[in-house]
């Protein structure tokens, strides 16, 4: 197809602002994935955003086996498995919970149900900071404070509502028809759940789980507040990791444990992200 | 199979009355068609019949059974959607057998009941495709596929053709009949099209704001409809309502016609004269089918019900076997079938022959039938 030289001009500037963004978007994380290969002196001696003289991963085995947090010099490997015990259950029993609930509040209405909607999404735009201090008490009194079955609660509590919202609006944009067929086919409402709606459900499914699971792995704030010493999830321990200040400040080491730290939701983002935009505008254009 | 008898039923939601004091009965094997516009509770009701929504008062029986407070799946009915309602994750051949898994029929019997209904519907070849990989037509079997696995005493279909091409839907619509008639289950349908109502249907109940306006034969509310909306909902082109003044000449009670040019013409009503009395001078419409305006029919120098009159065409629209022709009369449009070679131009004069013998008449007040 002959362009003309006005439009290819146009193309190439348009390209040019997007490479650019690009570039300038990645570039804190090319320079933490450089100072995470060099050894201290290379650090000590070179620029910031030097290539490495020599690559080395003595620094990501440092970060993940023998940093120093605390007191404790085990790197971050044991907080990262506390992490992915919180993260695997918090993310599955919320969205089952938020299937369920979306299930209900648009194909079982009862009296009063879009008003009890209405009050589980304020859930939504609850701050963190003001539910800290009540949700230490009860968790004080359920003696789960300072574990990590604390944190799972806590999160599936908070996860619900955005959970339920999503399944909810997914749900309603399936005909009522469908499930009025199955009840005059004789279909209870677990029969339905389990066998008309939940296999058409994979599409939000993964919205959910992708949401939660980044929304819990990259959560700080509940993790400082609510665990302690042997129960903190990986975010909390880079932090300590790199407060931890034992005379010299390994940056590559703390730029090792930062992107193991990141790397989960990253992966997460890369392997599933494009059924996460699909799941996001399914309802939005019929199909 | 099992009769169907609805008496006094009501439905609000809240404090909106949606059906008001239903009363139906048809016996085991027929087909009744609720009909009426949208809103006028039709499938509203269709959705009390299969226990969907609950009554608010009133009774149904499915044969000699009280449903009111019977589940769905357990009264023994089948419903076609408008939209099919197929379940999009299951192959058609799961579609047909989830109602009968959830029943806990044996496997071997629901094999054998898939094939009779594939082999009834001739969707054999499409058992194994889902339900995406289906044209309209081909969901549309499957649907009443769905519902002729379960054998019911009860089919209800709620506009299952709507949602189809004209070709299609007159197809389709052949077909439900041709099963009615080999199946014969009662099935209740309902239609917002009133041909569907007329060729379907052996009782037609037409509703309107939540109320049956007539429950009748297609045949005796074609002939004889009970009021306006009925005459005016049923028949294509539907009948001409004409404003007239009930007049005496000589010992005749009539109308008079104008047709424009100072012409007018006397149309004597003999047939419920006897009540006409309380209307001379009073306004009234009658209500006339266009075929029964036409250019001329066969016997009519004999016959007295049958009178000529001479009008300006106005419009003409040929349909191919008849050409509708407009034309005015006492200020309202009317619209007469006749033969495409016998029609004038229009602007030209014209004769027409109006067969008085099924011309009904209506007060314009209460819109019910006067005289009958």
């Amino acid at each position: 197809m002959y362009q003309t030289p006005g439009a290819i001009f146009g193309r190439v500037i348009l390209y040019s602002i997007l490479i650019i963004a690009a570039i300038y978007f990645l570039i804190p994380f090319l320079v933490m994935v450089i100072t995470s290969l060099k050894s201290m002196n290379d650090i000590r001696t070179g620029y910031l955003i030097s290539w490495p003289r020599e690559v080395t991963l003595d620094a990501w085995k440092e970060a993940w086996g023998s940093a120093c947090i605390g007191v404790k010099c085990e790197g971050i490997k044991g907080y990262f498995w506390n992490s992915v015990r919180m993260v695997i259950p918090a993310v599955l029993i919320s969205t089952i919970m938020g299937a369920a609930n979306g299930y209900v509040f648009s194909k079982w209405r009862f009296r009063g149900s879009e008003t009890f909607f209405s009050c589980l999404l304020l859930g939504c735009f609850i701050p963190f900071q003001v539910i800290l201090l009540p949700m230490a008490s009860t968790l004080g009194r359920l003696g789960i404070a300072q574990s990590v079955t604390g944190l799972i609660v806590v999160h599936t509590v908070y996860g619900l509502a955005f959970t339920s919202l999503f399944f909810r609006n997914f749900y309603v944009t399936i005909p009522d028809a469908l499930v009025k067929a199955a009840k005059i086919d004789g279909a209870g409402f677990f029969r339905i759940f389990w066998k008309i709606i939940l296999p058409v459900s994979i599409p939000i499914f993964v919205v959910s789980i992708i949401w939660q699971m980044t929304q819990i792995w990259n959560d700080f704030l509940f993790g400082v507040a609510f665990s302690g010493g042997d129960s903190q999830p990986v975010t909390v321990a880079l932090n300590n990791l790199v407060n931890t200040s034992t005379g010299v400040k390994k940056y590559n080491v703390d730029m090792a444990a930062a992107i193991i730290a990141g790397l989960p939701t990253l992966f997460v983002y890369i392997v599933v992200g494009k059924y996460f935009l699909r799941g996001l505008t399914a309802g939005a254009v019929k199909g | 199979m099992a009769s169907l008898t609805i008496t006094d039923v009501n439905k609000a939601f809240g404090l909106v009355a949606v059906l008001k004091g239903i009363n139906l009965r048809i016996e085991s094997g027929e087909l009744l068609v609720l009909v009426g516009p949208s809103g006028c509770g039709k499938s509203t009701l269709l959705n009390l019949i299969a226990g969907l929504e609950s009554i608010t008062s009133g009774e149904i029986k499915i044969g000699d059974r009280v449903v009111n407070n019977i589940r769905p799946k357990d009264r023994d009915i089948a419903m076609v959607f408008q939209s099919y309602a197929l379940y999009p994750n299951m192959k058609v051949r799961q579609n047909l057998a989830f109602g009968l898994e959830t029943r806990r029929v044996p496997a071997a019997q629901i094999e054998e009941t898939i094939q009779r209904v594939a082999h009834t519907l001739q969707i054999s070849e499409l058992l194994d495709r889902k339900p995406s990989q289906l044209s309209g037509g081909q969901r549309q079997r499957v649907a009443m596929g769905r519902a002729l696995a379960r054998d019911p005493a009860v089919f209800l279909f709620d506009e299952p053709l709507s949602n189809l091409d004209a070709k299609l839907r007159v197809e389709m619509r052949t077909e439900i009949k041709l099963l009615h008639q080999r199946i014969k289950t009662t099935i209740v349908y309902v239609t917002h099209d009133q041909i569907e109502a007329m060729t379907l249907a052996d009782r037609i109940a037409i509703m309107k704001d939540g109320i049956i306006q007539q429950f009748d034969t297609p045949q005796q509310i074609y002939d004889n409809p009970s009021n306006l909306f009925v005459a005016g909902f049923i028949g294509s082109p539907s009948m001409n309502f004409i404003p007239c003044r009930i007049a005496k000449r000589g010992q005749q009670l009539g109308v008079f016609l104008e047709t424009g040019n100072g012409r007018s013409f006397f149309l004597p009503m003999e047939q419920s004269s006897m009540k006409l009395d309380a209307w001379i001078d009073r306004e009234i419409i009658l209500g006339i089918r266009p075929e029964k305006i036409s250019h001329g029919f066969a016997g009519q120098r004999e016959n007295p019900q049958i009178h000529e009159i001479e009008i300006v065409v106005k419009v003409l629209e040929p349909t191919g076997p008849d050409t509708i022709v407009f034309v005015d009369i006492n200020n309202k449009e009317v619209t007469c079938r006749a033969n495409p070679n016998a029609v004038k131009h229009p602007g030209e004069p014209m004769t027409l022959m109006i067969d008085v013998s099924q011309a009904i008449l209506f007060d314009p007040e209460t819109e019910e039938r006067v005289g009958a």
